[in-house]
């Protein structure tokens, strides 16, 4: 691993970090400084509330949104973190139409694999997820950088300030990246990632996800999120995931399991499939052409 | 054949960066789009604060900026760097007291009469999506006069998209993400709403 990789960056205790220091005027809203006085139920309240507020307002004909709320107060840390002017809407200009250019000297091919970062096999379920990135228009987002990291199959990850008290797998560090084929085709074998609990309330769990970077054809593409699995119960209960009001939006996170592609006596099969924004660029004849073939 | 645009997808919803990014975005010289004292080379440095005026320590940024020519820079090598190639793009975690450093160059205009400026991207724990934004070099007032994004601004947000040029010839610029001198972020839709 580079050594410059910076330790300390992260503090597992959002809470006392960004709501302990006494409050200034400069935050919009206030919370019980006792983090242990929140409960689920506490959280899961005002999760319910802001979601049947969202869906009176599509009742009326608001647009829905398709993605998270920067302002979704449940998720504490963003109380202090999110910008309250609105987002300046802007055109993109030279740079900002053109993306960074990554290749195969930027990757090895055996990245795409966290399974054999190590001399042993880890422990838990191998996976493939695989899929494609497509852009909004449809057309394959070719030969760009795709990253990922998770945790391991206990729920802990492998940097130094995680202290769930889960065992470190010494052969799991569950970092990944590949470069996407001419289809925007990419794939990652690896294990797949326990819950964990994290310090945003009393009893929270992030349901298991696999964290995922994109870059597409243009700057303004730049995406990260991450990738669930279908059917976790931590779903209603986590307020990252409820971060984004919309079911359809959510629903758009979790990966599909296919029996097709899982390989016998080997490993399970995902599908995810990303779709980053428009391009906005003026096309040529012959983009427009190819991706008539393509899109989906 | 028509040049009409194939049905639009609704893309996929972000999520924030969380804490654990550390061990996988970094890597070597991610910082240095080229060498620290090397011709040409200046500091972009500053300090990402949040809505209480607090630096934030699990931030990670991104730049990304046209040569000193102004050209648009499509060489691959980002990752792995070949200490000749200037890629143009850069990323950096911050540090405990949420400070940043990159080594780059001042960008060229990239057409002329253009003010330059670096394109940024910000995530964050905490921080739901990316904000994209933009640090201008604070040299050429004519074509900061004339910049179509910054003309649209009122003087006091301006500002905050306007770097200082240090005595030693870099760039200073902090991000603040709420709050007093909140920095602007840019919204690429082109959609009304809430919808990035
Ligand atoms: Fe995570």
């Amino acid at each position: 691993m580079p050594e410059e990789i910076n330790l300390e960056i992260f503090n597992a205790d959002p809470i006392t970090e960004d709501l302990a220091n006494e409050t200034t005027e400069a935050a919009p809203k206030t919370y019980a400084l006792d983090a242990a006085a929140e409960s689920q139920a506490d959280l899961s309240a005002e999760m319910k509330a802001i979601g049947e507020s969202y869906a009176r307002a599509l009742k009326d004909g608001a647009p829905a949104e398709i993605q998270p709320r920067l302002d979704y107060a449940p998720y504490r840390s963003s109380v202090l973190r999110h910008p309250t002017k609105s987002l300046h809407h802007a055109d993109p200009e030279t740079i900002e139409l053109y993306s960074p250019a990554f290749g195969h000297m930027d990757v090895h091919a055996l990245e795409s694999d966290l399974t054999i970062a190590h001399n042993g096999e880890p422990l838990g379920e191998r996976i493939v997820v695989s899929g494609r990135v497509l852009d909004g228009d449809g057309r394959p987002v070719a030969g760009q950088l795709v990253e990922i990291w998770q945790a391991n199959s206990a729920g802990r990850y492998i940097h130094k300030r995680d202290q769930h008290p889960a065992p470190i797998d010494p052969n799991f560090t569950g970092v990944g990246r590949c470069i996407t084929g001419p289809d925007g085709t990419y794939s990652f074998t690896t294990i797949k990632p326990g819950a964990y609990p994290w310090k945003n309330h009393l009893n929270a769990w992030r349901p298991a996800h696999i964290h995922f970077s994109l870059f597409g054809s243009e700057f303004t593409q730049r995406i990260i999120t991450q990738m669930y699995f279908p059917g976790d119960q931590l779903f209603p209960l986590d307020p990252i995931y409820q971060s984004i009001v919309d079911q359809d939006a959510r629903d758009r996170l979790v990966a599909t399991y296919n029996h097709e592609q899982t390989k016998p006596e080997w490993a399970m099969a995902y599908n995810w499939d990303i779709v980053l924004t428009g391009s906005k660029r003026t096309w040529t004849e012959n983009e427009a052409l190819g991706a008539d073939d393509d899109h989906e | 054949m028509t040049m009409n645009k194939p049905t639009q997808l609704t893309p996929t919803p972000a999520q924030t960066v969380g804490p654990f990014f550390g061990y996988a975005l970094p890597y070597a010289k991610d910082r240095e789009l080229l060498a620290p004292g090397s011709p040409g080379s200046i500091r972009l440095q500053g300090t990402v604060y949040d809505g209480a005026g607090h630096p934030i320590p699990d931030a990670i940024l991104e730049i990304w900026q046209a040569d000193a020519d102004g050209s648009v820079p499509q060489h691959t090598g980002s990752l792995v760097r070949d200490g000749y190639t200037f890629t143009g793009f850069g990323r950096t975690a911050v540090g405990n007291a949420g400070t940043f450093t990159f080594t780059t160059v001042n960008p060229g205009p990239t057409e002329a009469g253009a003010a330059p400026f670096i394109a940024v991207a910000v995530f964050a724990r905490g921080l739901m999506n990316r904000l994209f934004t933009r640090v201008y070099l604070p040299d050429d007032e004519a074509a900061l006069a004339r910049d179509r994004l910054l003309s649209s601004l009122d003087p006091d947000r301006r500002r905050t998209l306007i770097a200082r040029r240090d005595p030693d010839g870099g760039l200073s610029w902090d991000i603040r993400l709420q709050g007093d001198g909140e920095t602007v972020f840019l919204d690429f839709s082109g959609v009304e709403g809430p919808s990035t």
